[in-house]
This record gives structure tokens, C-alpha cells and sequence, in this order.
């Protein structure tokens, strides 16, 4: 926001709240409310005046405060900001970031059926609209600069988990992955660049955002057993880095994909799907996904932790696959 | 079949009724920020002005006191729904009143008094006193689509649909001019003439022009494919 005027920040509780989450804290005090602007519950109005604003001229970041509201901007999300560039035949463009908070806050807190949805998947199957879900804070912050100073559509969804981190012994204990240190100064991070979180040689674990980080805790333990498994972050789902998975399925032969969303027609279908077609000659294995199971997120903490994917889920996954019982 | 041309401000259309209600008030608040004098109007129909996007965009636009004018045009039907059985109001502009923001109701069959009420309008958006709604009251002669059955004739009556062509705007207009000695019928007949050449080149110019290429069709997707 210093170094370009036309970037901009429109959202509910964004300005002199500082955001649900305090991801904006500050900023309307620095920026002023022309520039940091709290708005009504208006998604539409939200997402349709950055879009607006972005094709004559302006970078807008937008917040919708929870993923699971995204349904009230849809039209705007998929007819017009990812539409409107390629319907105009390239005359202009619509450089806005859409950023929301998905996944379950459990053990934080319950946020049940309407606080807690992982709906990336639905946004994959746009044409026209990038989709990004780092996991880790150096990611969060090189991808989301390479969002702003892009000048195509984005959807950066940030898993609330990774906001609470910093200040919660008991999130940080059990996963000490949510803790980076990132660097002061700027850098961007391009699209469709995937991260390998931990090496491995026997079986690819393909996970997204809290995924990777109870991943990279069954792979700890897995690997007292001898079984090495290889963690990759894809790190932005469109465009996804066909590449490197398919790298990694060559060498393990065996892979899972791991997301927080419903199985039916989630992240890992695609994923799957694309695995099949690319690279069927190097499966030993057909590919597994761990994904929440096909009902709304439970209120109830005992129901919560058997509909969102655990790390038992995983775990039992990769035991299967390397033939191995527990 | 929707259409925009940036460099002459036509920021474009969308199949969606209403969708560019909200955007509108975006590109009001794009001009505001960037200090311009630039106002947006925003074209609408009775229909829309029901969608949800109507009623998001207008407050949004309001409360901001953005530099767009809502041209709301009532011409009594959406494709085959009347008017009269999507909303209560006999003056849909009253719904301007909703969101604090000033409204106006134009007689769309008359060309100066649509300019009227809209120059003001744009006045008032320029000098930072916000949007207006304007009304016009219009009628659609042809169906809503070309290949609408009748010309629209399955859902309205060919005695309303006489009536209202008799108050054709263009045709008004250019007796008026005569009337009050402001051109020749020679004249009006002169750019008649010079306008329907200019159509008849540009579907020449359309027809000509070679077909997209089949491996372009992945272009203007994205700027950068990172």
C-alpha cells in the first residue's frame, strides 16, 4: 500500500477493527478510510465495486470475513471478475484479490457448519480465476504480494489456523510448522510453483494449507518406523504445478491427497484425476484422498474431529498404501 | 454478444441483470480515489432493479457518495414479466428513497427530457453530492430477443404495443426540430442516411473480418499465466 496508490482494502470489520482476525490491524490508521474501507454485509456490493475499481484502474484487495459467505458474491466471483477480461477480448483487466478466512478452528474454537468450510474446490473449476492456499506464513506473504502486484484475479484463502499460531502455545506445540520466520522486506512468490515440505522416498502425500502441517506431523512419526514419506505443498491450486507432482509420483509410485475439504468432487478429485491421466504408468497404487467427510461441519467437538480430516486419517492412508498395518 | 469498449469509457455488459449495479458504484469509487471528474452511469432494467445486486450497489453507492448515475430503464417488461407483477411500487425510483439517495423520473420517450434529468444528475455526481436513480419511462417496441414470438405480442397486446409506437422518441424528436425551425426534414433525412451507411459498413467490416483462430482461444484469459 506505500509503494502503490491504487491498491486499496474494502471489507466488513476490515478498517477500525483492524479485521476479524487482525489480519488489516493498523492499516486505516495509516492509510485512511478512503483507502481502508469498512462496508455494510454487502458481499455483492463488496466483491462488484472491487471489481469496479479494478477494471478502470485500481488494485483492490477485498475481504469477505469467512469463506463460508462466499456464496452471496458468486455471481460477482464467477461471471464477472473472472469473466470480464476474456469476454472483452483482453481490453481490460481485473486485478483484484479476493482474500477469506476457511478451515475448521478446531481446537480454538468451534466455528460449526457456517464458520468453517474449505470451498477452494468450487473455485478451481472457474476459468479465469486463480486460486491460492499457501500453509505456511513465508508462502502466505510472497504469494500474497505476488497477488497484489499481479494483475489477474485471485482468490487467497487463508486457513484461520495460521492466524492463531503466534500466540497459542497449545496450537504451536503440536504443530510447530505453523511458526516461520519471514523475511521484513518484500518478495513475491510466482504462481504455480509448488513446495516440497519435507523429502521423501516411499509415498506423496499432496497436501493443502493445515493439511501440510498435520502431514509433516504423521511424517515425523512415520518416520521412527521407516517409512519416508514426501510432503508437497502445492501452494496455489490454479494454476497448480502439474509438474512436481507428477515428479514426485514417479519417484514414490504411491500417492495421497490430503485437504480439509468435502471428498465428493474436493480438491483431491481433481488432483486425482489429473494424476490418473499424467502419470497412471508410475502408480503403484491407486490414488487415495483424506478429505472431510461428505456432511456440513459438526458444532459438537467429538463430531468436528471425525468429519474434518485428523492425522489418524493420514496416518491409516499411508499404512495402507506402503502395506503396512499400525 | 456482451460488449465493451474501454477507450471510449464503455466499461462494459454482463448477461446478468443487475451485476453491474455494484461495479458501477466501483467505478465510481475508482474515479473518486484517482481525483477525476469521470461519473459512471449505470443502464438497468425494471427487472433488475429487484435483484439483490440492485439493492447492494444503490446503498453501497449512497453511503460513499460516489460519482454514478442509475439509469433505470422501465419499459414495462422483463423478457415476458410485466412490471406490474415484480414490485408494488408504481414508481420504481422510489426505491432511491431507501438508501438516502435522490431520485428522478424522466418521460424515456423524450429525448430531452431524458437528457434533462440525467445532465443534472451527472452535475450533482461531479460536484460530489452522490448518485441519483433516474427512472425512465420507456417501452420495448421488438421483443425481448430477436425471435421473441410476435415481437413480444405472447405476452402484451398489439393495442399497448400500437399505442406506445406512436410515441416513438426519434420521430418525435425530429418534428419537434422542425417545428421549432432547428433543421429540414432534409436534413433529418441527410443523417438518417449517413447513420444507416455507418451501420451497414460495420456489419460489412464484421462479416469480413477473418474468424478467431481456434488456438487462440486460451488468449486474455489471464495477463500472466504466474
Amino acid at each position: 500500500m506505500l509503494r502503490d496508490k491504487t491498491v486499496i482494502l474494502l471489507g466488513e470489520d476490515v478498517g477500525k477493527f483492524g479485521g476479524i482476525f487482525g489480519c488489516t490491524k493498523g492499516l486505516q490508521a495509516e492509510f485512511g478510510e478512503e483507502r481502508v474501507r469498512d462496508t455494510p454485509i454487502s458481499e455483492t456490493a463488496i466483491v462488484g465495486a472491487a471489481v469496479g475499481a479494478a477494471i478502470t484502474g485500481m488494485h483492490p484487495i477485498a475481504e469477505l470475513e469467512f469463506m463460508d459467505f462466499i456464496g452471496c458474491p458468486m455471481d460477482q466471483i464467477f461471471n464477472q471478475m473472472a469473466k470480464i477480461r476474456y469476454m472483452f477480448g483482453g481490453s481490460m483487466k481485473v486485478p483484484v484479490v479476493l482474500r477469506t478466512p476457511a478451515g475448521s478452528r478446531y481446537p480454538v474454537a468451534c466455528g460449526a457448519a457456517h464458520h468453517s468450510q474449505s470451498l477452494e474446490a468450487w473455485f478451481m473449476h472457474v476459468p479465469g480465476l486463480k486460486v491460492v492456499t499457501p500453509s505456511m506464513p513465508y508462502d502466505a506473504k510472497g504469494l500474497l504480494i505476488n497477488a497484489i502486484r499481479g494483475e489477474d484475479p485471485v482468490l487467497f484463502v487463508e486457513h484461520k489456523l495460521l492466524y492463531y499460531a503466534k500466540r497459542m502455545a497449545s496450537l504451536r506445540g503440536p504443530y510447530p510448522t505453523l511458526i516461520q520466520k519471514v523475511p521484513e522486506e518484500p518478495y513475491a512468490i510466482p504462481f504455480g510453483n509448488a513446495d516440497v515440505k519435507r523429502p521423501g522416498e516411499d509415498i506423496t502425500v499432496i497436501a493443502t494449507m493445515m493439511m501440510v502441517h498435520k502431514s509433516l506431523r504423521v511424517a515425523e512419526e512415520l518416520a521412527k518406523k521407516g517409512i519416508s514419506m514426501e510432503v508437497i505443498d502445492p501452494r496455489t491450486l490454479v494454476p497448480l504445478d502439474k509438474q512436481a507432482i507428477i515428479d514426485s509420483v514417479k519417484k514414490t509410485g504411491k500417492v495421497i491427497v490430503a485437504s480439509e475439504d468435502t471428498k465428493r468432487a474436493g480438491v483431491g478429485a481433481e488432483i486425482a484425476a489429473m494424476i490418473m491421466e499424467e502419470a497412471f504408468d508410475y502408480l503403484d497404487a491407486p490414488v487415495k484422498r483424506v478429505s472431510a467427510l461428505d456432511v456440513p461441519i459438526p458444532y459438537a467437538p467429538a463430531l468436528e474431529s471425525t468429519v474434518v480430516p485428523q492425522e489418524k486419517h493420514i496416518t491409516e492412508a499411508v499404512l495402507e498404501l506402503v502395506g503396512q498395518k499400525d | 454478444m456482451h460488449i465493451a469498449a474501454p477507450e471510449i469509457g464503455i466499461v462494459g455488459c454482463s448477461g446478468i441483470a443487475g451485476a453491474g449495479i455494484p461495479i458501477a458504484a466501483g467505478v465510481g469509487l475508482s474515479s473518486k480515489l484517482r481525483k477525476t471528474d469521470q461519473v459512471c452511469v449505470s443502464f438497468f432494467g425494471d427487472g433488475a432493479s429487484n435483484t439483490g445486486a440492485f439493492h447492494e450497489g444503490m446503498n453501497l453507492a449512497s453511503l460513499w457518495e460516489l460519482p454514478v448515475v442509475y439509469v433505470l430503464e422501465n419499459n414495462l417488461y422483463a423478457i415476458s414479466t410485466p412490471a406490474v407483477r415484480s414490485s408494488k411500487l408504481k414508481n420504481l425510483s422510489d426505491r432511491a428513497a431507501a438508501y438516502g439517495m435522490r431520485s428522478a423520473v424522466a418521460d424515456g420517450m423524450d429525448v430531452l427530457s431524458v437528457y434533462q434529468a440525467v445532465s443534472e444528475a451527472v452535475e450533482r455526481a461531479r460536484k460530489g453530492q452522490g448518485p441519483t436513480l433516474v427512472e425512465c419511462k420507456t417501452y420495448r417496441f421488438r421483443g425481448h430477443h430477436e425471435g421473441d414470438p410476435k415481437k413480444g405480442e405472447t405476452y402484451r397486446t398489439k393495442q399497448e404495443m400500437d399505442e406506445w409506437e406512436k410515441r416513438d422518441p426519434i420521430i418525435r424528436l425530429g418534428d419537434k426540430m422542425i417545428k421549432d425551425r432547428k433543421a429540414t426534414q432534409a436534413e433529418l433525412d441527410a443523417i438518417n442516411q449517413e447513420t444507416m451507411k455507418e451501420i451497414e459498413d460495420a456489419v460489412a467490416f464484421a462479416k469480413e473480418s477473418p474468424s478467431p483462430k481456434p488456438e487462440d482461444v486460451t488468449s486474455y484469459l489471464f495477463v500472466s499465466e504466474r
